[in-house]
């Protein structure tokens, strides 16, 4: 797993990646309260504004980390936006993706180093 | 009531766009984080140059997150989070510093010299009101529009009042030009205040000092907690039953952990206390009225009472009555109301509302928007043109771009709870 700092996870399966929002992000939001998700098949640019989250203070835009296509959606965050507080990095991924220039990922950090970046 | 208006830190950086308002932060998810509810970095939001309430030290122990609010450090949150605060509040009891707020006595010759005075300052009936009586107040201006939101209590020939953080200082400075050297008004900078509310906070205030059970909405008066005099009012702003309590600053801690200790007490944050009064339909201060507001315009005509109104005994003598008393006869051009958006999106403060999902024009806006805990989706109030303000108008809110939407409906959301 990567990891980015504005907090995201992305995880490889094949030539898909998976993106989602960490265990630190997801604490320190707060309870989310809504998830709005982008279109399947979007083509979308590194920091184009993917995904609204809304916690009961805030609300949150997730950029999309690299350059690719988005293939599939977690629906299921729609209606269950509190899934984001239980299991940030594992069922509560938000998207998945295509990268486009699959070496943008090389500058993420590992797990290690997000530890220590959020201190 | 209870808000600074937007005291901004607005940042900009590198992807690190976004706005805080004290209450809501909007933007990318790393500045949510640093600059959201969360942690308000010291170098940014100079944490150093604000004031501490008597209980500030507690918060940090509880593990509030502390954030800048009216030029206070006060908790937005406990390590519970606004969502189950605002439930516990509803289901139990919360605990609320709201020493931030501004205390004040008036004194003078007489009740009536006091009353009489400050009936010139509010459009309330304040000579009509019974010793250890409470009552919610305006202060307006000379165009009818809303300087601040009080509550007053009769405490003996005195005058017990409570203002917001933010606007202290110049309702303050309001007073002594307008009451001076007849009526004395010393602000009250030597004592906590806490509120304690919920369905349960009759029970844990009762086994404080069982006199608090004879109490009932909107009473006031003196209780006795271990040996340390209190003044104490069944009131709150969480539409919850519940107590607002000032006690001296020397014991405010000492006694703030005794109720803490209480079965069902729990602290909760300013997220919570935020939420819980916009359920309850009750105004926020800088939001939901301000300066430019006619009461008749925030949908407050009922806490204008008759002696005060045109034809009443007491008819009009405080700043814009004219304008105020014109609205009552005429009418208003616009109207608080609730908005109910219909799916689970936030309208968030500053949302514009349209008639029509393809109209140009917008006939008003969201004050205040957030998600209703209780209710589980979201809930809104805002002002919309007077021919679109009858409950079950259909109207659409502008979210991102897109419109979705909302019906006009009754406020509360949630039922008060008041002990009456």
């Amino acid at each position: 797993m990567k990891f980015t700092e504005e907090h995201e996870w992305l995880r490889i399966e094949g030539d898909e990646i998976f993106v989602g929002i960490t265990i630190h992000a997801a604490e320190q939001l707060g309870d989310v309260v809504f998830v709005e998700l982008p279109s399947e098949g979007t083509t979308v640019s590194k920091d184009d504004e993917v995904v609204v989250i809304e916690s009961v203070k805030a609300a949150s835009d997730i950029l999309a980390p690299i350059d690719g296509e988005i293939t599939e959606v977690n629906a299921t965050l729609s209606d269950n936006p509190g899934m984001v507080n239980d299991d940030p990095q594992g069922e509560a991924w938000f998207f998945k993706m295509k990268a486009s220039d699959p070496s943008q990922m090389d500058e993420f950090m590992d797990e290690a180093a997000y530890q220590k970046f959020i201190g | 009531m209870r808000h600074a208006p937007a005291e901004g830190i607005t940042i900009s950086g590198e992807r690190t766009e976004g706005a805080f308002d004290g209450q809501h932060f909007c933007g990318p998810l790393g500045a949510s984080l640093v600059y959201g509810l969360l942690e308000v970095k010291e170098s940014h939001a100079t944490m150093s140059d604000l004031q501490q309430t008597p209980l500030y030290e507690l918060h940090l122990e509880l593990g509030g997150k502390m954030v800048p609010f009216a030029g206070y450090s006060m908790p937005v949150q406990y390590p519970m989070g606004v969502m189950k605060e605002h439930l516990q509040t509803r289901a139990a009891a919360g605990l609320f510093d709201v020493s931030h707020m501004g205390q004040v006595m008036l004194s003078g010759s007489s009740w009536e010299a006091v009353a009489t005075a400050f009936e010139a300052l509010v459009p309330m009936d304040v000579l009509g009101l019974a010793d250890g009586r409470q009552r919610y107040g305006l202060f307006t201006n000379d165009a009818g529009g809303i300087e601040d939101d009080l509550m007053f209590a009769r405490r003996g020939d005195d005058l017990f009042v409570v203002v917001n953080a933010a606007c202290k200082d110049a309702d303050i400075a309001r007073m002594k030009a307008a009451l001076e050297p007849d009526v004395t008004v010393t602000p009250i900078t030597d004592r906590a205040l806490v509120a304690v509310q919920g369905p349960g906070a009759g029970a844990a205030i009762a086994s404080l000092d069982p006199a608090a059970d004879a109490m009932r909405f909107m009473d006031f008066g003196t209780l006795t907690f271990g040996g340390i005099e209190v003044w104490a009012s069944r009131s709150g702003y969480t539409g919850e039953d519940g107590f607002e309590i000032s006690i001296p600053e020397a014991q405010a801690e000492a006694l703030v952990r005794q109720l803490l200790a209480l079965d069902g007490v729990e602290p909760i944050g300013l997220g919570a206390r935020d939420s819980l009064r916009l359920e309850a339909g009750l105004c926020l201060y800088g939001n939901d009225i301000d300066a430019q507001t006619n009461p008749v315009e925030g949908n407050l005509t009922w806490a204008i009472q008759k002696a005060r109104r045109a034809g009443g005994d007491r008819a009009g003598g405080y700043p814009g009555a004219d304008a105020i008393q014109a609205a009552f006869a005429d009418g208003v051009e616009r109207k608080r109301v609730g908005l109910a958006p219909e799916g689970r999106a936030p309208m968030r403060e500053g949302t514009q509302l349209f008639a029509a999902e393809n109209g140009d024009e917008a006939v008003g806006h969201v004050t205040s928007g957030s998600f209703g805990p209780t209710l589980g989706g979201p809930v809104a109030m805002g002002y919309v043109r007077f021919d679109t303000a009858d409950i079950g108008t259909a109207l659409w809110g502008e979210v991102r771009g897109k419109r979705l939407p909302v019906a006009v409906v009754k406020l509360p959301f949630v039922a008060a709870n008041f002990k009456r």
